[in-house]
């Protein structure tokens, strides 16, 4: 078991999402950085889809009641297990009774908002229509349907000695994307974009566009030019998924996140691709984004190059853990 | 003379959005719940999750030749036979007004209707289930009588409760759990519409039916 003991709010729970519930109008949730979570349990040698906590507030902490190996990835939040420093993206072990605590993050060098705590084994919460992410909207998965609070115990699996020592780079570094100096997520246009004036159309690609204080795992507002149609447009409800870029009357763009509802009727003027969602996903409130225009393959390879840099970090691993094993 | 045709877009590469042309209607309907169902058995397709006359088809793995996709996509619509799903009809009671239905006197003032012709034509007609949606268990409604058709609020509503019966333009709808809503709720009713614990945990199925019951009027 570890406990929270100090949870300030909106922690949650999440593996890489529930897919295939849709028809049943349940959203995907799942860490809004899928690639530190993933990353996480590689390290572990956990399952990529094991459950860990995402930590979007600071300080944070929790007390393990279990000896168990632990990483944390994602955002660069100074950690310590009772005083002592942690490296980040390192594989750790903590004995029973040693508290853990995460800081609010260091931007000197990657920019990123989220830290994921993955243990050993996974946060052993039950699988709920095939996934352990929290679903806040319809309060079930994830733990009890809700963020941690002070006092939780989540279940977790002891583990055995560590005898390896190892870390990785994380991508922010090793997959760079920066446009005129700001951070950027490349972007297919969507469905009314051809609707939209030539001076939104420039704007969408030219503006840095600023992350509003509400901006959450629901969606990103964004501040910025406003988008204007051409003319009024009406939509019937459909499906969207995490990345759409909302277009409401006022004009200032709305990016649909992990636990946005699955379908809507708002104007679409674009789509982050789901390579590029893990950037977006630690880009801190306040914090500006660009949008670079991408062609399909353009986008198809991005995917590649994420699911390139989990299997080299997989291989990296099995290759210390074959050394550790031989020495 | 052509058809006009279907139009299609990208959501990223997550999905693609198929939407139908033309008015919204129940027949369309019947040939989206038929394309869903073919286009569900494709490989790469995670996903086809209908809408009010669309598809969204979600995909495992995206093609990389997307225009032959696109393509048999458009040549499997032109053949397709309606599938008319015959569901269930599920009676829903309600009690209209009151605490239950905040926004009822924005419904009167913009129809110039009393109370009693607003339940009338709200529970006259059997509603089709076109598709689930929104948030768990949520149901997009066909059917409602233009007569009571009210705009969406200028500022959403934060948090409407679960059961909430609302008129959001010329749609009607219940909420099937807490959340914010830019619809006007008219009534409430203590149907659960979702439950993780059940087999089926959504109570509506697309191809089911709805009928709102009046249970109680409150003035």
């Amino acid at each position: 078991m570890i406990e929270v003991v100090n949870a300030a709010s909106l922690a949650t729970v999440q593996d890489l999402g529930r897919y295939g519930a849709l028809n049943l109008g349940v959203g995907v949730s799942g860490a809004m950085d899928p690639m530190s979570l993933a990353a996480g349990n590689i390290l572990l040698g956990n399952e990529e889809n094991a459950a860990g906590i995402e930590i979007p507030v600071f300080p944070f902490s929790v007390k393990f009641r279990t000896a168990v190996n632990f990483t944390i990835t994602g955002a660069d939040a100074p950690a310590n297990l009772d005083g002592f420093a942690l490296l980040p993206w390192w594989l750790h072990r903590a004995e029973a009774g040693q508290t853990l605590t995460l800081t609010l993050p260091q931007s000197r060098r990657w920019r990123a908002s989220r830290a994921y705590l993955c243990v050993q084994g996974g946060i052993d919460v039950p699988m709920v229509l095939g996934s352990r992410s929290t679903q806040l909207r319809g309060a079930f998965g994830g733990f009890e349907g809700r963020p941690l609070r002070t006092g939780d115990c989540l279940p977790v699996k002891p583990s055995l000695a560590l005898n390896a020592a190892f870390g990785l780079v994380p991508p922010a570094l090793a997959l760079p994307l920066i446009c005129d100096g700001v951070p950027a997520v490349r972007v297919l246009p969507a469905a009314e974009y051809q609707d939209y004036t030539s001076e939104a159309q420039n704007a969408l690609w030219t503006c840095a566009w600023k992350i509003t204080p509400q901006s959450d795992r629901y969606g990103y507002r964004l501040a910025g030019d406003p988008l204007q149609p051409t003319h009024p447009l009406e939509l019937r409800s459909h499906g969207i998924v995490p990345g759409v870029i909302q277009v409401p009357h006022g004009g200032q763009p709305i990016i649909q996140m992990r636990d946005a509802q699955p379908s809507g009727g708002y104007p679409k003027i674009g789509t982050v691709i789901e390579a590029d969602l893990w950037r977006l996903g630690q880009a801190p409130i306040g914090s500006s984004v660009r949008f670079v225009r991408c062609t399909w393959d353009e986008a198809l390879d991005a995917a590649a190059d994420n699911t390139q840099w989990l299997y080299h970090a997989r291989r990296l691993v099995a290759l210390q853990t074959m050394r550790e094993r031989a020495a | 003379m052509s058809e006009p045709r279907p139009r299609l877009s990208l959501l990223g590469t997550s999905a693609l959005l198929f939407e139908a042309p033309g008015e919204t209607d129940h027949e369309t309907q019947a040939m989206i719940w038929a394309l869903s169902k073919e286009v569900q058995s494709w490989d790469g397709v995670r996903e086809a999750v209908p809408g009010m006359n669309n598809l969204m088809i979600n995909f495992s793995v995206p093609p990389r030749a997307l225009e032959r996709w696109e393509a048999r996509l458009q040549d499997t619509w032109r053949t397709i036979k309606p599938l008319p799903l015959q569901g269930r009809l599920i009676e829903i009671p309600v009690i209209y007004g009151g605490e239950g239905g905040p926004h009822i006197d924005d419904v009167i003032a913009h129809t110039g209707l009393s109370i009693d012709e607003i339940v009338t034509i709200h529970s006259a007609p059997i509603y089709p289930v076109y598709a689930l949606g929104s948030h768990p268990g949520y149901c997009y409604l066909g059917g409602m009588d233009a007569r009571i058709a009210t705009p969406r609020r200028k500022v959403p509503v934060l948090k409407i409760p679960g059961g909430a019966v609302s008129i959001g333009g010329n749609q009607t709808g219940v909420s099937a759990s807490d959340g914010p809503s830019g619809w006007n709720t008219i009534g409430t009713t203590k149907m659960e519409f979702f439950n993780v614990e059940r087999d089926s945990p959504a109570l509506l199925a697309p191809g089911d039916s709805v009928k709102f019951v009046v249970q109680e009027v409150r003035r």
